[in-house]
């Protein structure tokens, strides 16, 4: 082997190291930026159910959707495998509840009703921008982790794949959502 | 006695709890009181005249599935308006955990109340989230009822107190007449299975092997099945020479549900348990049909421990074989068992199930004085 070959040996598996920690850099970038989308998401939800769990034993509604209430909410909160069935249970829930004729203003001038209602429907749109969020840092992993050189270098280490998290998380009904400047982001009365 | 009847469940799909409540009104009407039901129901919808609509039904997620429910301040109102106008010495609600009309109605309501609970509701952990709410509207009632000891327990442990055991009634005169269907029973035996071919517990699968083991002897027997579920799974089950004996009906209505259990000569229940109260049983009974079932608690009383009808070990083709066997076989006995099913159903019927729930009304009537509407 003369000098100069060994020379450019050396360089590419310098450039090709060099590479290689880059891509696992990018990897692990990704994955801390799922973990806080996951953490995000989490939070989001628990804020939901808790606030959907408050004004359903505020003793501000009818003790029917009450108990509607508190039902989806506790399903939703305790539920720790196959989460998506019961959070968008609570979502379904709250579209009737939000729904009904005339539900604001039947409690308009209640002590309390405005801010729990509000705090409710922010709550609700943390879940749908949180999701939203997450997916996207799902998918990007996901993309991440399918190219050849991760794979076979194994750079995800033993990281589970991350998985879509896939609710009915709009809360506009039909008919009112979908048009509008602000379209993408989902409300629980118009 | 004037009489509310509160019905959770929308009026316009069919189920257990409306049948119950439509079957009790009438019964109640015939025997001299005046009863208003409200239910769920849109204004335009066609309902007998004893029932005045609370508006539409919202289809909500509870307990495990969609129920169609009425909620909100509108429908409370409707139900405060229809107490008023009601004047009422009795408010029966039904299902009152559910969140619908019946709670509603404790809610708005002061006075003499009575309470049936229908389901057993596994899912405890919510109806203890709900708990609290549930207690303030609940502890207004006066005296409750429980369709089975299912429904009995599910109160017991999540909501308290206990309650009186009246089963579910069923209008027999309904069951009594009906033209068997085309070439049914014949002359060389039938027998019938009614319920969902699908569900395990309803042990269609014990029956067809019966079914095999009693098709070799018997050259002409067939078997006739009504009820939802995929045919072929349940013809794999049966040797292909005698598929031909056996007719799936397929779900039928209510009217052919009633000529099927008049073109059997025998009636098999193989369900293998989960059954509170034993339904079909009774629509069998008042059929007028000779019964093989399963050893289980719900049957054994219905059938008055083996004497209306021929029990077996529960999930034992061979037993049921045998049970089956001793109707087909022998005439006399068949029309025996058949005629003491006759006068064991009677029990059932709305028109004594109706009196004892007056007894209910009359213990919890005089004491509290008229239902009016909560200040």
């Amino acid at each position: 082997m003369t000098p100069m070959t060994s020379i450019v040996v050396v360089a590419i598996l310098a450039i090709l190291g060099v590479y290689i920690s880059w891509r696992a850099g990018r990897l692990d970038r990704l994955h801390a930026r799922l973990e806080g989308a996951r953490f995000a998401l989490d939070a989001a939800l628990v804020r939901r159910s808790s606030i959907a769990l408050e004004l359903a034993s505020s003793g501000l509604l009818d003790p029917a959707t009450s108990v509607l209430l508190a039902g989806a909410a506790h399903d939703a909160r305790s539920a720790e495998e196959n989460r998506e069935m019961p959070e968008s249970d609570l979502t379904r829930a709250l579209r009737a509840v939000f729904s009904q004729p005339d539900f604001r203003t039947l409690l308009a001038g209640r002590e309390g009703a405005e801010e729990l209602l509000t705090e409710l429907e922010s709550a609700a749109h943390q879940v749908f921008l949180a999701r939203k969020f997450y997916n996207d840092a799902v998918a990007a992993t996901q993309v991440a982790r399918a190219r050849w050189l991760v794979r076979v270098l194994r750079l995800a280490g033993r990281a589970p794949m991350p998985e879509f998290f896939e609710i009915d998380d709009s809360l506009a009904h039909a008919g009112d959502g979908g048009t509008g400047p602000a379209a993408d982001i989902p409300h629980l009365t118009t | 006695m004037r009489v509310g009847l509160v019905c959770p469940y929308t009026w316009e799909v069919p189920g257990g709890v409306r049948e119950h409540v439509s079957g009790l009104a009438e019964a109640l009407m015939d025997l001299g009181h005046e009863v208003s039901v409200i239910a769920p129901a849109d204004d335009d919808a066609i309902l007998p005249p004893y029932v005045l609509p609370a508006g539409r039904a919202v289809p909500v997620p509870y307990n495990g599935s969609v129920a169609r429910l009425a909620f909100g301040f509108l429908s409370a109102s409707r139900v405060r308006r229809w107490l008023k106008d009601g004047d009422f010495d009795v408010l029966h609600v039904h299902e009152p955990a559910a969140p619908s009309l019946s709670l509603l109605a404790c809610w708005v309501a002061d006075g003499p109340i009575v309470a049936t609970m229908h389901a057993a509701m596994p899912r405890s952990r919510a109806l203890h989230a709900a708990q609290p709410i549930l207690a303030s509207a609940l502890e207004k009632i006066s005296g409750r009822i429980a369709v089975a000891e299912a429904a009995r327990n599910t109160l017991v442990e999540h909501l308290g107190g206990d309650a009186v055991l009246i089963p579910n009634g069923v209008n027999v005169n309904r069951y009594e007449k009906a033209e068997p269907l085309p070439g049914f029973p014949g002359t060389g035996g039938t027998l019938g299975f009614l319920g969902r071919m699908d569900e395990p517990r309803k042990g269609l699968d014990i029956l067809l092997a019966a079914f095999s083991l009693m098709a070799a002897e018997r050259p002409q027997l067939r078997l006739l099945v009504a009820g939802r579920g995929d045919p072929d799974e349940a013809l794999d089950q049966v040797p292909a020479i005698y598929r031909d004996r056996v007719v799936l009906l397929g779900q039928v209505s209510d009217a052919d549900r009633v000529r099927m259990l008049h073109s059997v000569d025998v009636f098999c229940a193989p369900n293998t348990g989960g059954e509170s109260f034993g339904y079909v049983l009774v629509e069998a009974m008042a059929s007028g049909a000779a019964i093989a079932a399963s050893d289980i608690d719900a049957f054994r009383r219905v059938l008055r421990g083996g004497e209306a009808g021929e029990l077996f070990s529960v999930g034992s083709p061979e037993r049921l074989a045998e049970a089956a066997g001793r109707l087909l076989d022998n005439p006399a006995h068949r029309a025996s068992v058949a005629a003491a099913a006759s006068v064991a159903v009677r029990e059932f019927d709305w028109s004594v199930i109706a009196r004892d729930v007056v007894r209910v009304y009359e213990a919890v009537a005089p004491a509290t004085g008229r239902v009016a509407v909560a200040p």
